[in-house]
């Protein structure tokens, strides 16, 4: 920004910057928007909404056709019952008209007092007015005409009848409810959601930050092979998730795992441990009854495993840029490998071991992924966010598992303010 | 007096350590590679870590090579002794070959491990420097294993299963070994099975489709938008610039039942067009992070060089500022690539018709009890190599583009 200058004195240049700027950033802005953004107002909207699944397919009028008597024959009477029916269990349909194309040389013989008949060039209209039609109401409009030429089946197709109608679409209507939010808050389970929660992002987060210290420590020695090792150490996080969550699923399966045929095989366990399956083991220590989340655990650590070589990424960076004159200066003073690494190291990496830690904590908050693929949010590993598809879309209750997202997007609220106030400016 | 600091207590902590972690590694390899039973007897292989250990304190070498040769063989003949003739228990005779060779190799590692963990200690009280050092040694070699091992075995698992079939997976779980005699055709039956069977071609080609698309509206979105906000004085810059991050915290998941209804209801949800706008709009925001960071290291002067030579912003961006920032382009190319192969929400929650699955849609399709295990196995397998490859392919751009501008989970 150019502060010296006096504002009236933007010169032709400046603007035609600014212009060009916007219109550069006005495609990105716009899918932002679109994509982003409004979701997560239309978020906040629907959470307020009673909505379910089903109420996606938008309610609809369903018009059949039947025809009775011989069509061949001219001069027959031919009968035509129209049945129709609301789709929607739910809403009402308002205003609803329908019309159907009759052949030319077709002749209406008596019409009901809200029909009518229309004279085209090359055929007959034949139109109802059925205004309003209930949930699940139906009905049915009989019509018969005559013809002096035979007829044919073909001219009778359902595709030419149309219809218009007036309905409430549930998401873009004004009806409104609070039955989401103390659904979601009253449930039994909401507390021990929000417990798992945060025991899974906690301890997600700071065993990835630490095993990931713990490997940059090791890999910032030169030895033969460590570009490779780097390389396979990132393997973890760049493979797809699906892939190598349903490797750990099998690896640890419970009748036929290699883990567990190993472990019964080398005497440690007397049988096979339903590992993502088992809420709790219980087993006393020193005569204390210690109460062991089984699959809780078992996901934090598939967690640590897959993201501890982002912070490894990181803290390895942040460190090979300490001058390594520091570290010659503290070997001359007789400091200890211990010394260094605390007086040294810690201090250099401890701002984006900060910044990993705030970030991580957020991604982990928001993982959902992992949980899913490895438990399916059960045995006691549903956290926040599992819980938004258990809602909306397992119990099929769209505006419940809005709600969740809410409470989501406000714990991130708060997590982002603690983020920006935080962060140190060096580091981002 | 401190037991930790003293030389002869090092070397017999490092003797024991090593020696049991690696027989019992081999122990490991061993059934898992023969699918025969073992028992774990650790003791004979303690008793001789120790006393390498103790060696290895005691006794300082000349000629690192004939040393090397000499205690390996040293090590096997104590192992061999200790344990009575059997050093993998009475299963494994130590005359049949593979037994011999994999105690070889046990004690090599065993040696070399000591060997190189105990290095310049010497018997007595050693300095707190000397102490940790050694201590530090130990860490590093055991730490270096541990990352290497927890890295590699689910791999492993899932290239091995992967060549399976379904009966001589439960008949032991534990035989991970290709049975190179089969044949190939046995050996690949899952793959031949998932390309013929469950059109796999179609699915890669449907992940690629949408990966490339996802990576080309991604650079033509951010391209110019990270220019201008690298380049451009406009108002809101700062502001824009640093908000932009925050978008990249939304989770996909509060997104997730929004885009679901609205796309329902305009019929783009089971549409492979509606992946190619949902994604990009993910990428875009880091993408824009990680390339502004990018154009902002240009120096000015080359653009107000154009600009003196007449050219317009938009001929500045395309004939100079894209081909200076190539390597960074690239990254941010490879890694949203990364991230549209990998995504699996939206794919899983908008994709119902098989013809355009994505591999992730394909093969959480196949998690069910019907399709045999080594068949997931050969899927993810399918799923992982393209990305490795293209990973360790450009490994270094992705490492400096990662991290200089994100920290995506």
């Amino acid at each position: 920004m150019e502060s010296g200058k006096p504002k009236n004195s933007e010169g032709i240049l400046a603007r035609r910057e600014k212009k060009l700027a916007f219109l550069l950033l006005s495609p990105t802005f716009l899918l932002v928007v679109g994509i982003v953004l409004f979701p997560l107002f239309a978020n906040f909207w629907i959470s307020f909404k009673p909505i379910s699944l089903a109420d996606l397919r938008p309610p609809t009028i369903l018009v059949k056709e039947r025809i009775k008597g011989k069509l061949e024959q001219p001069g027959e009477i031919i009968r035509i019952e129209y049945r129709y029916r609301n789709s929607s269990m739910k809403y009402p349909l308002a205003d609803v008209v329908f019309e159907d194309k009759l052949p030319k040389s077709v002749e209406v013989l008596d019409i009901s007092q809200n029909c009518s008949v229309e004279e085209l060039s090359d055929a007959k209209i034949f139109k109802c007015v059925l205004g309003n039609i209930a949930p699940k109401g139906r009905g049915k409009i009989t019509l018969n005409i005559f013809a002096e030429v035979p007829l044919k089946k073909g001219n009778f197709s359902l595709s030419d009848i149309q219809s218009d109608f007036k309905t409430t679409n549930v998401l873009t209507s004004f009806e409104f409810t609070v039955k989401n939010y103390l659904k979601v808050f009253s449930a039994s389970e909401f507390i021990e959601v929000l417990k798992i929660t945060i025991y899974y992002t906690f301890f997600g987060t700071a065993g990835a930050l630490i095993l990931g210290l713990f490997a940059a420590q090791i890999m910032q020695k030169a030895f033969l092979g460590r570009a490779f090792v780097r390389g396979i150490l990132l393997f973890p996080y760049v493979a797809p998730v699906i892939a190598v969550a349903f490797s750990w699923v099998i690896l640890f399966d419970p009748f036929s795992g290699p883990v567990n045929a190993m472990l019964i095989e080398l005497g440690i366990s007397e049988k096979s441990i339903n590992f993502f399956g088992k809420r709790i083991t219980s087993f006393s220590f020193f005569g204390l009854e210690i109460n062991f989340p089984v699959a809780l655990s078992m996901v934090i650590l598939f967690e640590i495993w897959r993201y501890f070589p982002l912070s490894f990424l990181f803290i390895l960076a942040r460190m090979q840029s300490i001058p390594s004159d520091l570290y010659e200066a503290a070997e001359m003073d007789g400091a200890t490998p211990f010394q260094q690494f605390w007086f040294l190291s810690i201090p250099h990496i401890i701002g984006i071991l900060a910044v990993l830690f705030l970030l991580r904590f957020i991604w982990t908050f928001n993982k959902f992924d992992d949980i899913f693929l490895l438990t399916g949010g059960n045995a006691g590993t549903r956290t926040l966010t599992v819980n938004v598809y258990e809602q909306a879309f397992a119990i099929s209750n769209l505006g419940a598992g809005a709600a969740v997202a809410v409470v989501i997007f406000m714990f991130l609220l708060i997590f982002s303010i603690i983020f920006i106030k935080f962060t140190p400016r060096d580091e981002g | 007096m401190a037991i930790w600091r003293s030389g002869v207590f090092g070397g017999l902590l490092a003797g024991a350590i090593w020696s049991t972690l690696w027989y019992t590694l081999s122990c490991v390899a061993l059934i898992v590679g023969s699918g025969s039973s073992i028992n774990l007897e650790i003791g004979p292989a303690l008793i001789t870590g120790m006393l390498i250990g103790l060696l290895n304190v005691m006794y300082k070498p000349i000629n690192v090579k004939i040393y090397f040769i000499v205690g390996t063989l040293f090590t096997l003949f104590l192992l061999i002794l200790c344990s009575f003739g059997q050093p993998f228990g009475s299963q494994l005779p130590i005359n049949d070959w593979h037994t011999m060779i994999s105690t070889l190799i046990v004690s090599a590692l065993i040696f070399y491990s000591i060997y190189c963990t105990v290095g310049s200690l010497t018997a007595g009280l050693l300095t707190r420097y000397f102490a940790e050092a050694f201590y530090t040694r130990l860490i590093w070699g055991l730490g270096l294993i541990f990352f290497i091992l927890i890295v590699t075995i689910p791999f492993y698992v899932m290239i091995m299963t992967s060549f399976k079939n379904q009966r001589s997976l439960l008949k032991n779980p534990l035989d991970l070994s290709i049975d190179f005699s089969a044949g190939p055709e046995k050996l690949f039956n899952s793959y031949i099975e998932l390309f013929v069977k469950y059109d796999f071609l179609t699915l890669l080609l449907n992940s690629a489709f949408v990966s490339v698309v996802t990576v080309l509206i991604t650079l033509l979105f951010s391209i110019p938008g990270a220019y201008a906000v690298a380049k451009l004085r406009f108002p809101a810059r700062e502001w824009l610039s640093s908000s932009v991050l925050l978008i990249y915290l939304i989770p996909a998941i509060i997104l997730v039942i929004p885009l679901y209804s609205v796309f329902s209801q305009l019929g783009l949800r089971n549409t492979l067009f509606g992946l190619c706008i949902v994604y990009p709009a993910t990428t875009i925001p880091v993408a824009l992070y990680m390339l502004r960071g990018y154009f902002a290291g240009l120096p000015s002067e080359l653009d107000d060089a154009g600009l003196m030579d007449g050219l317009t912003r938009w001929q500045i961006i395309i004939k100079i500022s894209i081909p200076l920032a190539i390597p960074a382009i690239a990254s941010v190319a490879l890694y949203v690539f990364m991230i549209a192969w990998n995504e699996f929400l939206f794919a899983f929650m908008f994709l119902d018709d098989i013809k355009i699955f994505t591999l992730s849609r394909g093969i959480v399709s196949l998690d069910s009890t019907e399709v045999p295990r080594q068949h997931l196995m050969a899927a993810s397998v399918v799923a992982t190599v393209p990305v490795l490859f293209i990973f360790l392919w450009f490994e270094k751009f992705l490492v400096s583009g990662l991290t200089s501008g994100s920290v995506k989970g």
